[in-house]
């Protein structure tokens, strides 16, 4: 079936023309109509403009044009601003927002000829670990409709899992592609700070977010993160260092490589949780890597850190919601502080009002110095931790969570439960490293992820190892029942 | 008043004169219509990012160096949060702990000569807010986001000013100085160059600074000295009666010439300033330092020292040439067209452009730059009174038909017949005439009326239509009246 094709076999399928780009969106569009009632991963769908964009994709490829993406569909996140289309970031404040522009992301991608089919469905303002604080809804695991997909970027995940595009994009700040990488079966990759530009990218935590991507395999991930990849003069932060070439490393012997398991991760770890990662591991020594105990003293900060840091940034970006300019504006204001207090209470929901107080809090006079600063310092020491481990070890391996996906309601209602979801993804995020997850296994019929973290800018060294491990398993090839 | 010190420190707010805006690629000309040159990165939309421009950067380094102070070789922008309609992002990117500029000083000459050096403690970069507009709408406000993003250079003083006219003074340079380094078009009515003043007063002797008010938003030189007065005499007299000034920051109102609270430090905003994140930190070389350096004019002060050494002018004249880089210029140009040498010619040069010229400009409204008489016309001019064609007194004459008809010196003087009489047999004829004319008057001198050597002067004078030469005049009329001798101006 053309949805349990690779990227690599459909751009080959269109390259003989084999199937044209219509076909293969219509295609996407019927299942994305059959079956995403139940799953409610995409906020809008763009049929129309998909069509169109195949169309324009088949005359690219009727001219001979061979190029790894052009006429594949994809979805993206609905938190990346796209040029006439509804841009919601998953919030009623933005339910009414059409973005005028293309984030970078999306720019990229459009000239490389990727056929946009729809934007997911996400944690509004990419708060959240589960997909239940949507202003549409939560996401449902194609795994099971009971459970969560993850978060915040769920519905990209439970999209490329449901086999609704082969490939989504997303976001992590905290966890938000790995995370629900993991809880949906399929491969995310988050880049190192400053890989992929943010430009156009809604911002929650300016110094943490980083755009990535959702795939089922790492050879399709490698194809897409070489497309999106790379210095954007709209982006200060973005970094002006040459893109490799992905696809061209996933063949690289494991041959030597030094893997670092790290004691911090497996403190404590569920028992069949800690048994999938040990059966991974044997896959990696029988490929000739080592594995050798590390610790990070540091690293059981990271939520408290990121709790501090993420909700400051979040507090002072997302002050521009104010019902002025765009957006969400409250019935007759009676004067300017009521046009603020009910555009801003009426249009955030109540996990961005939480941050945005913890942000502000932890910011304002007499407060700054005990919770801003210091969390500041234990950011600083957390990345010395990290730096001095890849001085030993060529990547840390461990995994993506502590549990499969939850039921749906089970830790809406307690903040901070919640928060713990993300306790081995966040670490990446402050020290700005590269992070990814792919499916090892099942616990209770539910897809479990093995995370792999590298040093700065070794997102090719991540999928080569990632590609070896699909190599010689096949967990990554399942599907949701019902998706296959 | 004898018992209070006066102690005030500004903070002067000059937009720097980039052609695009501090954080985006917006044009920065003033006067468009509302919101046309608001970018998407101005109006804050979602998902945009500042990019910094570089050209800001080298003009806060060059002010930096003027002013002999310390360049941050890392500076850092931080956001400084409150809500406002003409704040789209909900902060604003200015610098806080770690700004560029810091710890310089410059020097300013006070009315009676002396020279008072008052240090700047730091200036940090940062981006101006649009515009809310109230008038023409009912039951609404407009915004206009065009001055949204303005690249702004805060230039903060120390305390060290003791009275409203040391802090025009201050200003005053400052202004001089952003002109001279061409960073800022220094346009105080259209808001280019503005200032906010700390001021309070404290007995004389004490150490210790009064509590101070803030008065926001000065545009002008003379708006800056009047808030001051107002504000000194209404903290002593608040204290003289047992009052306490509270801290606080208040509007100066020039129509009716005093300041009115806007809001006390309890109400004030808690900015919970933090690092940007979408901004780097601002990384500033040695090379980066001296290419910047090269790019340095001469300053005035230095320019004013040259003058003053070479050409002979005295400091007060020196001081008043080099109060804007225009009139400068403008002076330079002229002695550059006399003939050598300069120091010469150099006061009577000084002394047309300080007073007909600068006159003639002020009448009229008329920028320096665009003045009707130019440096070569003027010099032209000059040279009719050096080499005797003409007195000072008709060349006022000349200067005026000059400007209002724009034609040279020489063709005024020919057409109109104003070439002075220098040919002594001719004046001698004038004066025979005169002398004839008047036998009262001769008599009455003769017997020892000095002051009527003026008289004769004065129609000799009239007989030649001003035009004979007056040293010439002198002589021969002492010779003939056979009197003593009389001083007669030129």
């Amino acid at each position: 079936m053309l949805h349990n094709l690779s990227i690599g076999e459909l751009a080959e399928q269109l390259a003989s023309r084999r199937i044209s780009s219509v076909e293969l969106t219509r295609h996407f569009l019927a299942r994305i109509e059959r079956l995403n009632p139940a799953l409610n991963a995409l906020i809008t769908l763009t049929a129309k403009e998909a069509l169109a964009d195949a169309a324009a994709a088949d005359r690219r490829l009727a001219g001979g044009e061979v190029a790894p993406l052009l006429g594949i569909p994809l979805i993206h996140k609905d938190i990346f601003c796209t040029d006439g289309v509804r841009t919601s970031c998953g919030s009623r404040m933005l339910d009414n927002f059409v973005a005028p522009y293309d984030a970078t992301v999306v720019a990229r991608l459009k000239a490389a000829g990727a056929v946009m089919l729809g934007k997911a469905n996400m944690d509004e303002f990419a708060m959240g670990s589960s997909n239940e604080t949507s202003y549409y809804g939560p996401v449902k695991n194609p795994w099971d409709t009971a459970k969560v997909p993850g978060g915040s970027s769920g519905g990209s995940a439970a999209a490329t899992a449901a086999r609704l595009a082969p490939y989504a994009t997303g976001t992590d700040t905290g966890g938000s592609i790995r995370q629900p990488a993991a809880l949906t079966g399929v491969t995310g990759v988050k880049p190192t700070y400053g890989r992929v530009s943010r430009f156009g990218m809604v911002a929650f935590a300016s110094s943490l977010d980083q755009a990535g991507v959702f795939a089922r395999t790492a050879a399709d991930a490698a194809t897409v993160l070489k497309a999106i990849a790379g210095f954007d003069p709209l982006d200060s932060t973005s970094v002006d260092t040459p893109v490799p070439d992905y696809p061209s490393m996933l063949a690289a012997p494991l041959k030597g490589l030094k893997i670092g398991l790290l004691r911090e991760f497996f403190d404590g770890l569920e028992a069949r949780n800690a048994a999938l990662i040990h059966e991974a591991l044997k896959i990696y020594t029988s490929l000739g890597a080592s594995t050798v105990e590390v610790s990070l003293p540091h690293l059981p900060l990271s939520v408290p850190t990121y709790y501090v840091v993420a909700p400051a940034e979040c507090s002072s970006n997302l002050s521009r919601f104010d019902g002025v300019r765009f957006g969400y504006r409250c019935d007759q204001p009676k004067d300017l502080a009521d046009l603020y207090k009910r555009s801003r209470g009426e249009g955030f929901g109540p996990e961005v009002k939480r941050r945005i107080m913890t942000g502000t809090y932890v910011l304002s006079a007499g407060y700054f110095d005990a919770y801003y600063l210091k969390a500041q310092k234990v950011r600083r020491l957390i990345t010395d931790d990290f730096r001095a481990a890849f001085l030993k070890v060529d990547l840390l391996i461990g995994p993506t969570t502590p549990t499969p996906a939850f039921d749906i309601g089970a830790k809406i209602a307690d903040p901070v439960t919640m928060y713990l979801n993300d306790i081995y993804t966040i670490g990446a995020n402050l020290a700005g490293l590269p992070g990814l997850s792919m499916p090892c296994g099942f616990i209770d019929g539910l897809p479990m992820g093995l995370q792999l973290i590298g040093p700065h800018f070794s997102e090719g060294k991540l999928l080569n190892a990632a590609h070896q491990f699909q190599r010689l398993t096949e967990w990554h090839q399942h599907a949701p029942r019902g998706y296959e | 008043m004898a018992d209070w010190e006066v102690v005030i420190g500004l903070e002067i707010h000059a937009q720097l004169a980039t052609r695009s805006k501090i954080f985006s690629g917006s044009a920065t000309a003033y006067g468009a219509p509302p919101n046309s040159q608001a970018s998407l990165v101005d109006l804050a939309y979602p998902g945009v990012l500042p990019v910094l421009n570089a050209e800001a950067v080298r003009m806060a380094v060059k002010f930096g160096l003027a002013i002999g102070a310390t360049i941050a070789p890392r500076s850092i922008f931080a956001r400084k949060n409150y809500f406002y309609p003409d704040l789209p992002k909900g902060y604003q990117i200015s610098q806080y702990e770690h700004p560029v500029v810091s710890r310089g000083s410059l020097s300013v000459m006070l009315d009676d000569g002396m020279q008072k050096t008052v240090g700047v403690t730091r200036a940090h970069l940062e981006e101006d807010a649009g515009k809310s507009l109230h008038e023409g709408l009912a039951n609404a406000s407009g915004i206009d986001l065009n001055r949204a993003g303005t690249p702004l250079l805060e230039i903060v003083s120390e305390p060290d000013m003791r009275s409203a006219k040391e802090a025009v003074a201050y200003m005053k340079k400052i202004h001089t100085l952003v002109r001279y380094l061409e960073i800022c078009d220094g346009n105080m009515q259209e808001g280019s160059f503005r200032c906010d003043a700390n001021v309070s007063v404290r007995p004389r002797g004490q150490e210790k600074f009064g509590t101070r008010a803030e008065i926001k938003n000065l545009n002008s030189f003379r708006f800056v000295e009047k808030a001051i007065h107002y504000e000194v005499a209404r903290q002593v007299e608040l204290i003289e009666s047992g009052g306490k000034v509270v801290q606080e920051t208040r509007l100066y109102d020039s129509d009716k010439d005093e300041t009115r609270s806007m809001r006390s430090k309890e109400e004030a905003n808690d900015y919970r300033y933090f690092p940007d994140p979408d901004l780097l930190p601002v990384e500033i070389d040695e090379r980066f330092i001296a290419a910047v350096r090269t790019t340095l004019p001469e300053l005035p002060d230095e320019k004013a020292a040259r003058f003053a050494r070479d050409l002979g002018l005295s400091v007060y004249d020196a001081g008043v040439l080099c109060a804007s880089r225009e009139l400068g210029n403008y002076f330079e140009a002229v002695l550059a067209e006399l003939s050598a040498p300069h120091a010469a010619h150099a006061k009577l040069a000084a002394n047309w452009v300080m007073g007909e010229l600068s006159s003639a400009l002020n009448r009229d409204n008329v920028e320096i730059t665009a003045s009707r008489v130019s440096p070569a016309a003027l010099s032209g001019l000059l040279a009719r009174i050096v080499d005797a064609t003409i007195s000072g007194k008709i060349a006022k004459d000349v200067f005026e038909a000059m400007w209002s008809e724009g034609k040279a010196a020489d063709d005024i003087i020919e057409a109109e017949g104003l070439r002075q009489i220098t040919d002594s047999g001719a004046i001698e004829g004038v004066i025979d005439a005169v002398i004839a004319a008047n036998p009262k008057q001769l008599a009455d001198f003769r017997a020892g009326k000095d002051k009527l050597f003026g008289f004769f002067v004065g129609q000799v004078m009239k007989a030649t239509g001003g035009k004979a030469n007056p040293a010439q005049l002198n002589d021969l009329l002492k010779a003939k009246l056979g009197g003593t001798a009389q001083e007669t101006g030129s």
